[in-house]
């Protein structure tokens, strides 16, 4: 495929191989902050190119991981209504909530439907007027614009029969959180690039002066993480600390305008809960009061649950880069993807299920 | 999730939003492209649920063999 398998290529990473090698002099430790970003480094053994000296740690960039177990409960409790269809991306239905999953609401006669778009839930609500249709609207930035339009059309058509869950979160100030940490081990970031594509570069450059620390937006093909590596460990060895832009292809300055816009048309920004990371001021994005017919937590009075999280999982430290799954006394014995503890346990993008994939005996 | 994959527009088509026949490598979806106004047939977008959210640039997407090949040569 056309800008996929130019970038892929055995040449291109032996030759970053020795290329990172020479311009290594002591040790770095890099975070990649997109989860579809792990799984490249993962999937393509990107760690095994790198010289001992630098180190990759997984970010928070996975919004299966990082939903709170209030959003799953919440999900789980409309799901589980008479009258409702629930529609999900097919990776949120295996997230543990405190007590049960979508899988579960779906097993036991819940209508949850998996769909690839929020376009097609609002086709569903459009063909079944007599039901009520609620999409679980989680993500980055990457995913907001076509929640924001979901919204939009069924505000413009005058659909009375859908909703949306929303738990929204927001890069930059989780790269704040993780650089604020006093026992930080990040010393650059690798940004997710594709919620770049959407919102610019400019709000990483107060983030990268502030803290002194290099932020390279890039891309997801082995080529453009290597690149990125290597452009962020130009950076810190020559004490250099700026946003770069690797992932040009797909990213310019200003992000995506149009994008942009009907973002700001239909959310604001708002505190949000991350899972096993805590509350993180301005972190998320909320309906507008203008559009709270489609909140479906109001519709269906959900707001006030209490989440419960098991007690073994240190699935918020793996987040925050503090600790590596491999660290985690449950990982691999007590915890796997079949029977998950925490939600990094359960998506393709988390880093737990991606160490246990494909570096668990490396 | 922030998975989006490259296709080439093969159709664009107005009815209640942009919309446009996109291929993935002979895979035919229809993605929405109202967020991409400028992408024409022949262009290549990047797709994410559905919605393109950045049409590819060709220039650009030359630069990753011109930064191996230029650090490749720097000793």
């Amino acid at each position: 495929m056309k800008y996929v398998d130019e970038y892929r290529t055995a040449e291109g990473g032996i030759a970053y191989r020795e290329a990172i090698a020479r311009l290594v002099t002591r040790p770095w430790t890099i975070m990649e902050v997109c989860g579809g970003q792990t799984h490249t480094i993962a999937r393509f053994g990107i760690e095994d190119l790198l010289p001992d000296a630098v180190s990759l740690l997984h970010g928070p960039g996975c919004p299966v991981c990082v939903t709170p177990v209030e959003a799953i409960d919440r999900a789980v409790s409309i799901a589980s209504h008479s009258g409702v269809v629930f529609c999900s991306y097919g990776d949120m239905l295996r997230v543990p909530g405190s007590d049960r999953d979508l899988l579960a609401v779906k097993a036991t006669g819940g209508d949850v439907r998996v769909v690839y778009s929020p376009l097609d839930a609002i086709e569903l609500a459009r063909r079944i007027p007599d039901r009520h249709v609620v999409f679980f609207a989680v993500g980055f930035e990457t995913t907001a614009p076509g929640h924001a339009m979901a919204v939009l059309q069924a505000h413009r058509s005058g659909l009375t029969n859908f909703s949306v869950l929303v738990s929204h979160v927001l890069v930059p100030a989780a790269l704040e959180r993780i650089l604020s940490a006093p026992q930080r081990r990040v010393q650059g970031f690798l940004a997710a690039g594709h919620v770049c594509a959407i919102m610019g570069i400019a709000e990483y450059e107060p983030i990268s002066r502030r803290h002194r620390v290099p932020i390279v937006v890039t891309g997801f093909e082995p080529m453009d993480i290597l690149q990125g590596i290597h452009m962020a460990i130009t950076q810190l060895e020559a004490g250099r600390a700026e946003v770069e832009n690797q992932y040009g292809r797909a990213v310019r300055r200003e992000g995506n305008a149009h994008a942009r816009a009907a973002i700001d048309e239909v959310f604001e920004v708002g505190s949000r809960a991350w899972r096993g990371i805590g509350t993180i001021p301005r972190s998320g994005l909320r309906l507008r009061p203008k559009y709270a017919a489609f909140d479906a937590e109001q519709r269906f009075d959900v707001a006030e649950v209490q989440g419960r999280e098991s007690p073994d999982c240190v699935a918020g430290l793996v987040l925050q880069g503090l600790k590596k799954p491999s660290e985690c006394p449950a990982f691999a014995s007590r915890c796997t993807p079949d029977a998950p503890l925490g939600a990094t346990m359960v998506s393709g993008e988390g880093a737990c299920a991606v160490h246990f994939r494909y570096r668990r005996h490396a | 999730m922030c998975l989006a994959i490259p296709g080439e527009v093969l159709t664009v088509d107005s009815g209640d939003l942009r919309t446009g026949r996109v291929s993935f490598g002979g895979v035919v979806k229809v993605i929405c492209l109202e967020y991409v106004p400028e992408a024409q047939p022949g262009d290549y977008v990047l797709a994410h649920a559905g919605f393109a959210i950045a049409r590819v640039s060709e220039e650009h997407a030359r630069s990753v063999h011109s930064y191996l090949a230029e650090i490749e040569t720097t000793p």
